[in-house]
């Protein structure tokens, strides 16, 4: 191997892990508010490549609605626990967030489409949509049963994800798509060649993690969330909003997956079922990072990049297998590390 | 409807299956699919709803059991009876290999293992030229019995649901056992269960391996079902469908994964009839119907189907009251040399710069009962874990029976004679009293898993069960014994705590605020009781708050203020102490 090789490797491993690193930071994200693992993390990555493909292409994509659909059921299912105390401030409240704002939405997709948008336009539209989808998935399959057990929690998630990948293929199809690039730019420094986009992998990661950081170290609303995570019911006695926090974790996670969506069908045919391997390479980083620590997350997610494009090199039929299996020396050094196992209410 | 009795109904009726003239043979291999799902679905119950674990790796369990079969049968011309427990051995590997790196992990580290695990596997099958890559390995020969061959779907239809029933007769044996109580307990309860000897780690293991065996039985069967192993059954998608059968059926039931697997696997098909009219696609658009379901389930029924059906269905399990003139022979113990039971000596503990335990000393007595008072925050709880192992002292000595224990987990402290109850009360609130105190004879049995699958544990068990009854009855829970520990009352669920220590036939009984939320009468019988048991020769030390109830029981009170001893002595000179009454009152004024 020479050094160009290298060095391609290694830029294709970092470009791969930053995207990795960001599907991590939002598994972390989720689980440190709500404790669900989100196994349908992945969809919202799928969700917002083929939805702004699919945009770009000048058609209406099915996700948006199904964020419609999504919003009345949200919106039932708020009508139904206010039943006792039916104020219209509230239901007001509840319809402008259930139902205005998805068929607002809605109503956007059909005006703009077959039109020739500029990226921007189809980029804000995309990840309105499949924000859209990640806060009404919490407020309908997540937030009635966000007291119960992490197994529980698990189950459900399972449950929409294949819900999520079954509708995936009926909005996309079971053919791959790609979209045109965020940007065109390139940058040249000596044997190594950047595009534009990869460049804007490595900017939007890195914002991402200093974001995410500097909100739940140093913000109260960040320790706000913190808390939730670890004693809801405390949390919600000192008067935090703990079903508010579940829906903002949701509504950032689906947010980030769709904007690694975005950034990389681009580079890669995505299809409808893609994510959820894409999805579950972040959740070794994030397993590494003990589902707690958003920068070991963040560096885990690069290594498992790098071992990605190494291991495509020389071994490229097991480069899976070599991937995947790296979760077993991760929880061998978690075993070994782990603290006494807190016993479970459910 | 006894449970032996409608497990022979339901296999003369499997059996009568086939036999009904006219049958569809595709009504066969339905039923064949069902019970291969069934057997995976089984282990997913013991793992998901009994042990409170899950497991996304089942249909990678199921491949081993399949390929291995595979390969030993068409390259090395085994016999496919001798490829099946090659085939078990490597699933059960294959499990201990995961599960021992995951048990010590909190419960969410089991099923992303697994998941991530379990997509690497499938990438391997397909990729290994020796497992023949994405065609994977044709021409299994068939199960064989003499010169018959089981070559269609009717025939390898008995083999199937004789596994499916033999397995979860085995598996319904396992759980009504000693072994099985420890593993009902690691889902709620599991701290108690280890302070009571048992070993939780491996109980998790147990079942993980345990249910990986059975997804490489079906694995197996599947093998020389199809005559074909090919990677496809046993990626993620499979994986996932297992966990919705366990989770339909009904997760805590072993019956469960049966119906589950024939909900789904009948509900797979029909689905697959009609779907495609409806969003006019192609491919697995079930799995919408499936994981919408799923999320409905875990919200509206999380206790599935099963628990439904057998409350319209007059299956009413007997239950029969043990023998308690079984007698349980008592642990083999050292007499206590003569002088104090217990020492404790400048006990001290410290939480970063909080001296929760300062240099305390006391000493108990056999055939007393100590009281240990003091305010809030007065170290009581902390002496405690400190005498039972759960926390390390910070310098200073413990000694029971003339032997140092300071450093001793608390399981051999247990056996050393010395058993206790928790503050906070810890049973299995979803298992019979019974069945909870029963725990606290676990060191004193001796059988094992694969004993109590072939119930050559009865005699062991009946012993056990023998005792716990004794016990119950001693407290006075008798009218209870078949009570879920859940239904009962805060303060009978204290008393079940201490029949369950009894068990234990302990030297020294620690009980940890006894008295709090007992009524009058409760109080007067527990008083009773203790008295009866210290003049049966038993030494009780207890952190109590009701200072009726201790003035009027104790030999000997020690108070502890701010973590140092204040006092010592007898009910009355404690009650007129002034430093004890200063601190419980502040500064006189």
């Amino acid at each position: 191997m020479n050094t160009t090789i290298l060095l391609f490797l290694v830029q294709d491993g970092i470009t791969n892990g930053a995207i990795y690193a960001l599907l991590g930071l939002a598994l972390v994200l989720v689980f440190a508010v709500t404790r669900v693992i989100l196994i349908p993390q992945g969809e919202f990555v799928t969700y917002g490549a083929l939805t702004y493909a699919t945009l770009s292409a000048g058609q209406v994509p099915g996700t948006a609605q199904l964020a419609a659909v999504m919003g009345i059921v949200a919106f039932g299912l708020d009508l139904y626990l206010a039943r006792k105390s039916l104020h219209a401030k509230r239901i007001l409240r509840a319809f402008a967030v259930n139902i205005a704002f998805p068929f607002a939405i809605l109503a956007l997709t059909y005006a703009l489409a077959g039109r020739h948008n500029t990226i921007p336009v189809n980029t804000a539209l995309s990840l309105l949509i499949v924000a859209a989808i990640g806060l009404f998935l919490y407020r309908i399959a997540f937030q009635p049963i966000a007291h119960t057990s992490v197994l529980v929690l698990l189950i459900a998630s399972v449950g929409c994800h294949l819900a999520m990948q079954g509708f995936g293929l009926v909005f996309f199809g079971a053919e791959g798509l790609r979209g045109p690039a965020v940007s065109n730019a390139a940058l040249t420094i000596g044997p190594l060649s950047f595009s534009g986009q990869s460049l804007a992998v490595y900017g939007i990661t890195v914002a991402f993690i200093v974001g995410l950081w500097l909100f739940f170290d140093y913000t109260l609303y960040g320790k706000a969330l913190r808390a939730t995570a670890v004693n809801r019911l405390g949390a919600r006695l000192v008067g935090i909003r703990t079903s508010l926090s579940g829906q903002l974790a949701f509504l950032l996670a689906s947010l980030i997956g769709a904007i690694s969506g975005i950034l990389i069908v681009p580079i890669t045919t995505l299809y409808y079922d893609t994510g959820f391997l894409i999805g579950l390479k972040g959740f070794i980083a994030a397993i590494i990072g003990g589902l707690i620590s958003y920068p070991i997350t963040a560096v885990a997610a690069l290594g498992v990049g790098l071992v990605e494009a190494f291991s495509s090199f020389y071994a490229s039929n097991f480069k899976e297998v070599i991937v995947f299996t790296l979760i077993i020396p991760v929880l061998v050094l978690r075993s070994l590390a782990a603290p006494e196992v807190e016993e479970e209410q459910d | 409807m006894s449970q032996r009795l409608s497990i022979l109904v339901f296999a003369l009726v499997m059996a009568a299956l086939p036999l009904i003239p006219e049958m569809p043979p595709f009504w066969i291999v339905l039923l064949d699919n069902i019970g291969l799902s069934a057997l995976v679905a089984m282990g997913l119950v013991l793992l998901t709803g009994v042990g409170g674990l899950t497991s996304f790796g089942q249909a990678a369990f199921c491949g081993f059991g399949a390929y291995t079969t595979a390969v030993l049968t068409t390259q090395y011309g085994l016999s496919p009876w001798l490829s099946l427990p090659a085939s078990l051995v490597v699933s059960g590997v294959a499990a201990v290999i995961l599960g021992v790196v995951t048990v010590r992990l909190s419960g969410h580290y089991l099923p992303l293992g697994t998941l991530a695990w379990g997509i690497g596997l499938y990438y391997l099958f397909s990729k290994l030229e020796f497992l023949g890559r994405n065609d994977g390995i044709t021409q299994i020969p068939p199960l064989q019995i003499g010169h018959f061959k089981m070559l269609d779907a009717g025939t390898i239809y008995y083999a199937i649901w004789f596994a499916v029933i033999v397995s979860a007769i085995l598996t319904l044996n396992l759980l009504d056992s000693r072994t099985g109580r420890g593993i009902r307990a690691l889902r709620r309860g599991h701290v108690a269960a280890e302070a009571f000897g048992v070993k939780t780690a491996r109980a998790k293991l147990l079942v993980f391996v345990y249910a990986a065996v059975l997804a490489g039985l079906s694995g197996w069967l599947y093998a020389h079902f199809q005559r074909a192993a090919t990677p496809t059954p046993f990626g993620a998608q499979a994986d996932i469908e297992y966990l919705f059968v366990a989770v339909v059926g009904g997760a805590g039931y072993v019956w469960g994964g049966v119906l589950g697997a024939a909900i789904v696997v009948i509900l797979k098909e029909v689905l697959q009839g009609y779907l495609p009219l409806i969003f006019g696609g192609q491919g697995q658009l079930e799995i919408i119907v499936f994981g919408i379901m799923l999320v409905a389930l875990v919200q509206f029924a999380p206790s599935g189907v099963w628990p439904w059906l057998t409350g319209l269905l007059p299956l009413k399990s007997r239950l029969r009251r043990p023998d308690t003139s079984i007698a349980l022979s008592a642990p083999v113990r050292a007499a206590p040399p003569p002088g104090p039971l217990l020492r404790i000596d400048n006990a001290r503990k410290q939480f970063g710069g909080v001296t929760a335990v300062n240099n305390v000393s006391f000493e108990v007595g056999a055939r007393e009962i100590l009281a240990l008072i003091g305010p809030n925050g007065a170290g009581k709880s902390t002496t405690f874990n400190l005498i039972t192992g759960v926390l390390k002292a910070t310098s200073g000595t413990v000694s029971f029976a003339g032997q140092p224990i300071i450093d001793a987990p608390p399981q051999a402290i247990t056996q050393l004679g010395i058993s206790r109850t928790f503050q906070h009360v810890k049973l299995v609130p979803d298992m019979t009293v019974l069945e909870n105190v029963a725990i606290g004879a676990h060191l004193r049995g001796r059988s094992g898993a694969i004993a109590s699958m072939l119930r050559l544990d009865r005699a062991d068990e009946a012993r056990l069960l023998a005792e716990a009854t004794r016990q119950i009855e001693r407290v006075g829970l008798g009218d209870q014994i078949d009570q879920l520990a859940g239904s009962l009352s805060l303060g009978q669920q204290r008393i079940v705590e201490i029949a369950r220590a009894l068990c234990v036939n302990p030297m020294l009984l620690l009980l940890d605020e006894p008295a709090a939320g007992l009524r009058h009468m409760e109080k007067q019988r527990l008083a009773t009781l203790l008295r009866q048991l210290r003049d049966g020769g038993m030494s009780v030390l207890l952190v109590e708050h009701d200072m009726g109830f201790v003035m009027d029981l104790a030999d000997r009170i020690v108070v502890l203020d701010f973590g140092t001893r204040i006092a010592e002595g007898t009910p009355e000179a404690i009650k007129t102490n002034p430093d004890v009454i200063k601190a419980y009152l502040g500064a006189v004024a």
